[in-house]
């Protein structure tokens, strides 16, 4: 099974001002992602924008792939004018993707925006009753809110200026949550996704706190499938490529700037 | 119908190669393509020691190209000849290491172990913009590669040796000359273009490196310009590298006077690009009743004029 192939666009719904749901169907059979795994879509027809983007599917079904992608900057906007029947070339599934956890442990799902969509495919997986602690800077931003809520987890909502559920950032939350909740952090498993100062807020959280968990971690990247070393992140073994020994890591390893 | 071309003794089936630091070790690109297809794999820049490379922010993207500060990361020599050498050999082409060094020393062990474990040929990479020792000097300096060239030449037996020249210079037949002239057998033209980008929200550079290298289709004029200008002034063959994305680009290349070709970022959008390519060159030929490829190495018109207008 290649996983570069050409993929007809079955639907491209446009959810709110700054978000796209797309509908993909790989005109040749392509392989089964994993949670957390994620694939290099063609944005435009010319060399501007040049690369592929990286983005993290949100479900597969047996004939369709599905992405959630938010819209920022010139590969998204042309990919939000995707017309229905448009044929484009992906690389996928690429990536790691979030390791399964054992069945005596407790996920929390630690989101932060558009770090929902790399989380969703796992909570839909999980047949473990998780935590989903998922934050946004407001009503607006908030993603997939209904289906979350169908997938029936003990789901915390948090947003910045509190438009929608409760105040604060999201490691806020989960700060809040651990110390009434003293019992969960020997037996829980934080699985986190969301904006680089977030997730350094949720390391130290689960560092201190003495959590074990994983990353998965966001990079500039030219192929996806690791031959240009552009994207790596620093780890406590020195430089990883977030496209092919991640996207996500243990949390533990990551070693912030 | 014939693709083979010859770079000095090196006979490959065709004139398609893959850049350095674009094809990683071969191993990467083995899903997409069949690896005996190729006329050459060049694996990325090998340094005696393994290099951690530059701090990420280490790509951005640009108008029709790519900026990259990769500095050079690689697994160093003795992995490669023990992990990497190995598994190329199993295919039916030729392996070129791309090789680069601090100093003359460095170039000359590298050469001499690779010339020993008897690879196809050795590029030298004194054209990386991205790293601040070595390297770049022997580039941009003429009396430093001739010196570095001429070293390597002794202690690279007979294993062909490429020089990789640097596009950072004001003329690039001098360079091209005095590598021909301390023994290089061939040329390989243009590495990266130095260049720069700034987010003006945050007024920081786009790369932690604040300078990097430009690939992709915004060098190719230029990447054409300079092949052309040094096919003319040497007469050992030389290989044109620059944003080459399609078959037309290759051809473009070759009238310009490559014998042969590397595709570089080309291969990051389209993994299968040197397939590609391949089969392009092959039609082209056909379509034009040219019964080998050879043929059409430098055979530029010189004269302007009657073009085909594209609207």
């Amino acid at each position: 099974m290649n996983r570069y192939f050409k993929a007809k666009v079955i639907e491209n719904l446009s959810l709110n001002s700054s978000h796209n749901l797309l509908t993909l169907e790989p005109i040749d059979p392509a392989a089964e992602p994993n949670p957390g795994q994620f694939y290099m879509i063609e944005a435009g027809d010319s060399y501007d924008p040049l690369l592929k983007r990286p983005f993290c599917y949100l479900q597969k079904t047996r004939e369709t792939i599905q992405f959630l992608f938010r819209i920022r900057g010139k590969g998204t906007s042309l990919m939000r004018a995707f017309k229905k029947g448009k044929v484009i070339s992906v690389i996928g599934p690429l990536g790691n993707g979030y390791p399964l956890p054992r069945k005596e442990r407790t996920p929390l799902i630690v989101a932060g925006g558009t770090g929902i969509i790399s989380l969703f495919s796992l909570i839909n997986k999980l047949s473990h009753n998780c935590h989903v602690f998922y934050g946004a800077r407001n009503k607006d931003e908030l993603l997939l809110l209904h289906e979350l809520e169908k997938l029936g987890n003990k789901l915390i909502v948090c947003t910045n200026d509190c438009s929608f559920g409760k105040e604060g950032m999201v490691n806020e939350v989960l700060s809040q949550f651990l110390s009434t909740n003293e019992s969960i952090k020997t037996s829980c498993l934080i699985y986190t996704c969301g904006p680089k100062p977030m997730l350094q807020e949720i390391t130290s959280i689960a560092v201190h706190a003495g959590i074990s968990g994983y990353v998965s971690m966001e990079e500039n990247m030219a192929c996806g499938f690791g031959a240009c070393q552009g994207c790596v992140v620093n780890t406590i073994s020195g430089y990883k490529k977030v496209c092919k020994e991640g996207p996500v890591f243990p949390i533990e390893d990551i070693v912030w700037a | 119908m014939g693709l083979a071309v010859e770079i000095g003794s090196l006979k490959l089936k065709n004139p398609v190669m893959t850049a350095s630091g674009t094809f990683g070790y071969g191993e990467e690109y083995s899903e997409f393509l069949d690896l005996n297809m190729l006329g050459a794999v060049v694996v990325k820049g090998i340094s005696l020691k393994p290099m951690e490379g530059n701090p990420p922010p280490r790509i951005c993207e640009t108008p029709c190209g790519m900026l990259n500060a990769i500095g050079l990361q690689n697994i160093g020599l003795k992995r490669f000849l023990k992990e990497k050498l190995p598994y190329l050999r199993q295919f039916d082409t030729k392996i070129i290491v791309n090789i680069l060094g601090n100093t003359i020393r460095e170039y000359v062990r590298l050469s001499k172990e690779l010339d020993d474990a008897g690879v196809d040929a050795i590029e030298l990479n004194v054209s990386c913009p991205n790293v601040k020792k070595g390297g770049i000097i022997f580039g941009t300096d003429k009396r430093a590669l001739s010196r570095l060239v001429l070293k390597v030449k002794q202690s690279s037996g007979k294993t062909l040796l490429i020089t990789k020249l640097s596009p950072n210079v004001s003329d690039i037949t001098e360079f091209a000359r005095a590598a021909e002239e301390s023994g290089s057998d061939a040329l390989s033209l243009i590495n990266t273009l130095r260049g720069m980008a700034i987010d003006i929200e945050t007024r920081r550079p786009k790369l932690a490196n604040i300078i990097g290298g430009l690939s992709g289709p915004a060098i190719k004029p230029i990447a054409l310009r300079m092949v052309w200008e040094a096919s003319q002034s040497v007469r050992i063959p030389v290989i044109g590298i620059g944003g080459i994305i399609n078959a037309r680009d290759a051809i473009e290349f070759m009238l310009a006077g490559a014998t042969a070709i590397q595709v570089g970022t080309g291969n990051f959008i389209n993994p299968m690009a040197t397939i590609e390519i391949i089969n392009g060159i092959r039609s082209y030929s056909e379509g034009k009743n040219i019964d080998n490829i050879r043929d059409i190495i430098g055979s530029i018109d010189g004269t302007a004029g009657h073009n085909n207008i594209n609207l």
